[in-house]
């Protein structure tokens, strides 16, 4: 069975390679890169896959799950800026799929146990453009 | 990764096939049969998939947008899919057959890095038809 919990935060960012020109940048990242940054309301959505345990009838505590994703991805990242205060964005460049990297390794080892382990993590930049992330294949 | 970018076009169609008679037409599509026609503003969202590459992105958004928008878009959109698209005369203009052309008008030259690999069209908010790209 898959369990999908959603979280949402808002957060600004540039996508800009610091080694290139600003046409390079412009050219790789459209309007991402404007160098002083902009803002989405980024919309999280956390799939675990697992069977429901036979006594609780949960495929994972939806409590834990929050907490989980609060102290990893909506504290650290709500109403920040990436690049200058969420490591590792001051070095990678914070687009939708290295967020959505950054938020499965930060989640992923929380997560898995025994009979249950993360599917996929869907990250919505607007809600026009998402990516899909189930870990390395 | 999957990348998946939504677009919207708004088009006119009737479903009609000549293998039936206009009573058949009528008791088998309904009011999708009414003779003049009708609109859907149409949801499309194209799915890509690869490796993150170097500059942190699947596919460079713009150069996916302008694929759609040349390809599929310009094409559709504020068109008659009966009268205005070649390709579907002589076939019904269901979503499932508009779905099987966008996909074909992609992947008949698709060139981007990643691969195309899903084409999803909603008629209506409750109507959605799902292409994989083998």
């Amino acid at each position: 069975m898959f369990l999908t919990r959603k979280a949402e935060f808002s957060a600004s960012h540039v996508c800009a390679n610091p080694a290139w020109s600003a046409e390079r940048n412009q050219a790789v990242y459209g309007n991402n890169a404007n160098p002083n940054g902009h803002g989405h309301n980024y919309v999280l959505e956390v799939t675990l896959t697992g069977d429901p345990d036979p006594v609780t009838g949960m495929v994972f505590d939806l409590r834990e799950l929050k907490e989980i994703l609060n102290r990893e991805v909506v504290d650290p990242m709500d109403h920040r800026f990436l690049n200058k205060e969420v490591p590792p964005f001051d070095r990678v460049i914070p687009t939708t799929e290295n967020l959505a990297v950054e938020i499965w390794k930060r989640i992923e080892p929380q997560i898995t146990r025994e009979g249950v382990s993360l599917h996929n993590v869907r990250l919505y930049e607007t809600g026009d453009l998402y990516v899909d992330y189930g870990g390395k294949r | 990764m999957r990348l998946t970018s939504r677009y919207r076009f708004s088009a006119s169609h009737r479903l009609d096939t000549p293998a039936l008679t206009p009573e058949e037409n009528q008791k088998l599509y309904g009011k999708c049969n009414n003779p003049h026609g009708h609109g859907h503003d149409y949801v499309l969202e194209i799915t890509v998939d690869g490796p993150v590459d170097p500059d942190g992105q699947v596919v460079n958004r713009e150069a996916l947008d302008a694929v759609v928008r040349e390809r599929v878009l310009a094409r559709l959109d504020h068109k008659n899919l009966n009268a205005d698209i070649p390709e579907l005369a002589g076939s019904v203009t269901t979503t499932e057959n508009l779905a099987t052309l966008v996909r074909k008008s992609l992947t008949d030259r698709w060139t981007l890095p990643a691969r195309l690999s899903g084409v999803r069209i909603s008629e209506t908010a409750r109507n959605t038809f799902e292409l994989e790209v083998a």
